[in-house]
């Protein structure tokens, strides 16, 4: 686990092997706790019991090692990004017409197909990198480093967002809202945005805090309902979506409200330059102050999560709601204020949307999917923060690179969103990659050596 | 509200008394709430005009003639009769007794007469082609919510619906366009919601995975999926690939001719009979077969089903499987039941739709059945409002089912307790 969890002592949860309630399978509960067990007897064990030789020797150093990377969870996201990929490229390739077209005559020349197949292949995932990282067809540097620019400009999004999820998901909530949410703090973002003519900066800050409240009070409403009447904030926030969408539709096509005067088309009029986040590289990136935000959002939650009394109460009702209440925390009101927090997250998103992304007005589509990528990114993450905000530039780039594979390839974007979902459903069933792998099971291993163990016992 | 009963135990949670108050107020406020509704419609609005109902198309044998009414005559009217309900089961309620179901039906009747006599007034409203959209619409809405009493009487909660209507709605396309065979689409449609299901299955019960991620990102998995081959693969070879045949509607010979219900209910095609078949084999499985009695123990005590020799997980397994074949089976509406082509994400939410059906039903057939057709009318009404050019914006009836299911978990409408072990997984011990 990437999370920095220091050991506190005495505290309750440090024993606890992560907090990671929302897709910790429980076969799996932590590998590090296995081994240490697994010492912790052996030791114990060791000088009681003549050691048969070659049945208990203890594993060399390097095995050891060997063997917590390869049950580690770490392993299990390279590796499910990489079978994901390769499930791309598949789709790619079969799809292909030259591949198609090479496939006629397989068996005639079957070095044909190969070779389309990977052209097909590295064709577009070159153009993925170069579209999300360096681009190598530019002269000078400054071009070429532009779509790392604008992987970060997708990622912040993601980023701001995910930490959203990832924060309800450690209070053992499902933020699936997320496109609500957005809609209704860049609407709010949005019209203090291009209604009102404030100073620069002071205009900035007020629609970005209004817009946190925006998402933050939407969000609220599930929680709130979560706490006093127990609905289940999944249904709740999937149909506050719907409500936030159709709200905002409205809105945008009455006049008066958000609609651009003189105009008849559901969008909004241009952003108020006061209010637009400055760009932090030059006009000639699109990458704005909105991704310093992100890193800050970071930050925040990190040390709301690991350092205050609020996220420990937090992960407490995350990992056992029961015990949390039974040590006197005041678990409904927790459950109100992760979703206004979680809230105030994906609204950040939205806003760096209308404020950064999209400033010449917007659309009801400007949450752009990325509500439900915030999900998928705070999966791969794991929940924790430093691993939401890697996982949102590994989106991030795959989003700038689909926009370029499609325009040089003419690989649909949506590849994207298989690669995405299929990342997200093999690291949440590390059972399944480490079969595919042919890894070994963590636990599988101590199954293996409680038996000359119990033999031993057994014999005194 | 019994106070003696405070002072006898120490309350922690003061809402935990709200459970012993016998009479709930819940249906009087509602009451007031919409003749309220129709007090400002009626003052603050006043429409002019006289609202015509028609209830049958030239070409039917036996015609029923237009109902007109002057329309803010009946609105006010329907105020009335609105308000002495109201006061009537207001009167009901202090007297300890409950409101009638008869009375709710009742109230919602009227408050709907007035409601459509003031936004049609001045225009006509095409009574039958209303019910059969709301019916048509309601299709893809039931299947999907069949699929979802199913899975969460089994005690796996599928979120995945979507999914599920989208890849049959795919396959169908895809199949059907190949062999120029409807019910080949049929079945391919089956099979591929069958496939989502599997995986949904396979992911919460192998792997303990937690469903409703696995549903989030099923949902997301076949978007890309369908998207990607329509966009690669369908929308270049179009004519062969995606041009479905429909299925033509069937008019049924006897029940067919009956005035209203025939034109709404018996001229369709044959997805909206397989449909009435549904809803009714899975009420009587569910709760009068031993099929159903499984389903059921599984999902409200799983420990208790293992005593007595049910194998919990591939029960539950075979059954998200069905479930996702009957979901599938609803996705065909969106093609071959309409002849339209695929198109990339083209259920728009009628997965979502279906769950809250599921919820607002109280897991129920039947129910859910229900608030899917009331769905189905509330959508299918905004389309025919905007047509004679409606009073209400259109979003705000398309956001109806949304609000009405929040209304409904939250416990403000009716009580909504799902299965037990719904959503948890079952780890054998």
């Amino acid at each position: 686990m990437s999370d920095p969890q220091p050991p506190k002592g005495d505290a309750p949860g440090a024993n606890e092997p992560d907090a990671d309630v929302a897709i910790e399978e429980p076969a799996a509960a932590s590998p590090e706790g296995g081994t240490a067990t697994d010492d912790v007897r052996a030791t114990a064990s060791g000088p009681g019991i003549p050691a048969e030789p070659g049945e208990v020797q203890p594993p060399s150093k390097w095995q050891t090692m060997l063997r917590q990377i390869a049950t580690g969870n770490a392993i299990i996201s390279v590796l499910a990004v990489v079978l994901a990929l390769l499930v791309g490229a598949i789709m790619i390739a079969f799809t292909d017409e030259r591949v198609q077209a090479a496939s006629g005559y397989f068996f005639a020349r079957p070095g044909d197909t190969l070779l389309a197949i990977w052209e097909s292949v590295a064709g577009a995932y070159s153009a993925l990198f170069q579209g999300s990282v360096y681009n190598f067809r530019r002269d000078d540097f400054l071009a070429g480093i532009r779509p790392l620019t604008e992987t970060l400009t997708f990622a912040t999004p993601l980023i701001a967002g995910g930490l959203g999820v990832a924060l309800a998901f450690r209070v053992g909530m499902f933020n699936i809202g997320g496109r609500g949410q957005m809609l209704i703090a860049a609407s709010v973002a949005g019209w203090i945005g291009f209604g009102f003519d404030l100073p620069w900066g002071i205009h900035m800050i007020v629609a970005l805090i209004g817009g946190l409240v925006g998402g933050a009070l939407w969000a609220g409403i599930a929680g709130l309902l979560k706490a006093r009447t127990g609905a289940h904030e999944v249904i709740v926030t999937i149909m506050l979506n719907y409500v936030a969408f159709y709200l905002v539709s409205w809105m945008l096509r009455t006049p008066g409200l958000l609609q651009a005067p003189g105009s008849s088309n559901p969008k909004t009029p241009a952003m108020n330059p006061n209010a637009v986040f400055p760009d932090l590289l030059g006009p000639q990136f699109n990458l704005h102050f909105g991704f310093i935000l992100a890193i800050l959002a970071t930050i925040v939650v990190w040390w709301i999560l690991s350092r205050s009394s609020l996220g420990f109460k937090f992960r407490a009702v995350g990992i056992n709601p029961n015990a949390a209440r039974v040590a006197g925390i005041n678990v409904k009101g927790m459950y109100f204020y992760a979703m206004l927090i979680s809230g105030a997250l994906l609204g950040l998103a939205g806003v760096s949307q209308v404020l950064g992304t999209v400033t010449t007005g917007f659309t009801a589509g400007i949450d752009a999917g990325i509500g439900f990528d915030a999900i998928t990114v705070a999966l791969l993450g794991r929940s924790t923060p430093w691993g939401t905000f890697a996982a949102g530039i590994l989106f991030g780039a795959f989003k700038a690179g689909g926009f370029s594979m499609q325009a040089a390839e003419g690989v649909p974007i949506e590849i994207v969103l298989v690669v995405q979902s299929l990342i997200v459903l093999f690291i949440a069933a590390p059972p399944l990659v480490r079969t595919i792998f042919g890894l070994p099971q963590p636990g599988s291993k101590p199954k293996r050596s409680r038996k000359p163990d119990t033999k031993g016992v057994k014999a005194k | 509200m019994s106070r003696t009963v405070e002072h006898h135990r120490v309350a922690p949670q003061p809402d935990a008394l709200a459970t012993t108050v016998v009479t709930s107020w819940k249906a009087p406020i509602a009451f007031a709430i919409f003749t309220l509704i129709a007090l400002a419609l009626a003052v603050f609005a006043p429409r002019p005009g006289e609202t015509t109902y028609r209830w049958s198309r030239e070409t039917d044998a036996i015609q029923v003639p237009d109902l007109t009414v002057p329309a803010m005559q009946a609105l006010w009217a329907v105020v009335a009769l609105l308000a002495v309900s109201t006061l009537y089961s207001v009167l009901l309620v202090r007297s300890k007794r409950r409101v009638p179901l008869w009375l709710i039906v009742v109230f919602a009747l009227l408050f709907m007469f007035g409601f459509l006599t003031w936004a049609g007034a001045g225009s006509s409203l095409p009574m039958i082609g209303l019910l059969f959209g709301s019916l048509s619409l309601a299709v893809p809405l039931i299947y999907g919510s069949l699929a979802g009493v199913i899975g969460e009487r089994a005690g796996v909660v599928n979120i995945a619906i979507e999914a599920q209507l989208l890849s049959g709605a795919f396959t169908a396309a895809v199949v059907a366009s190949i062999t120029g065979q409807p019910w080949l689409g049929l079945i391919a449609a089956m099979v591929a919601g069958m496939l989502v299901g599997m995986v949904l299955a396979a992911f919460a019960i192998k792997y303990f995975v937690d469903q409703v991620i696995v549903g989030v990102v099923l949902n997301v998995l076949v978007v890309g999926l369908t998207s990607f081959f329509f966009s690669q693969v369908l929308a270049p070879n179009a004519a062969a690939l995606n041009t479905p045949p429909r299925f033509d509607r069937l008019h049924i010979p006897v029940l067919g001719d009956i005035p209203i219900i025939g034109p709404v209910f018996f001229r369709q095609t044959i997805i909206v009979y397989l449909m009435y078949i549904a809803v009714a084999l899975v009420y009587i499985g569910l709760f009068h077969t031993r099929w159903g009695l499984r389903v059921r123990a599984v999902g409200e005590h799983p420990q208790a089903a293992d005593t007595v020799g049910i194998r919990v997980n591939s029960t539950r397994f075979w059954n998200v499987a069905l479930a996702g074949a009957i979901a599938g089976l609803g996705g065909t509406f969106f093609t071959i039941g309409s002849g339209i082509a695929f198109n990339k994400e083209m259920t728009a939410g009628a997965g979502f739709i279906a769950l809250a059906a599921v919820i607002f039903g109280q897991w129920d057939p039947i129910k859910a059945t229900l608030a899917a057709l009331l769905f189905g009318f509330a959508s299918n009404l905004q389309n025919t409002l905007s047509v004679i050019g409606s009073p209400v914006p259109s979003e705000f009836m398309l956001m109806l089912p949304y609000v009405v299911t929040i209304f409904a978990v939250a416990g403000l409408v009716g009580k909504s307790r799902a299965p037990a072990a719904d959503g948890k997984p079952y780890i054998k011990s």
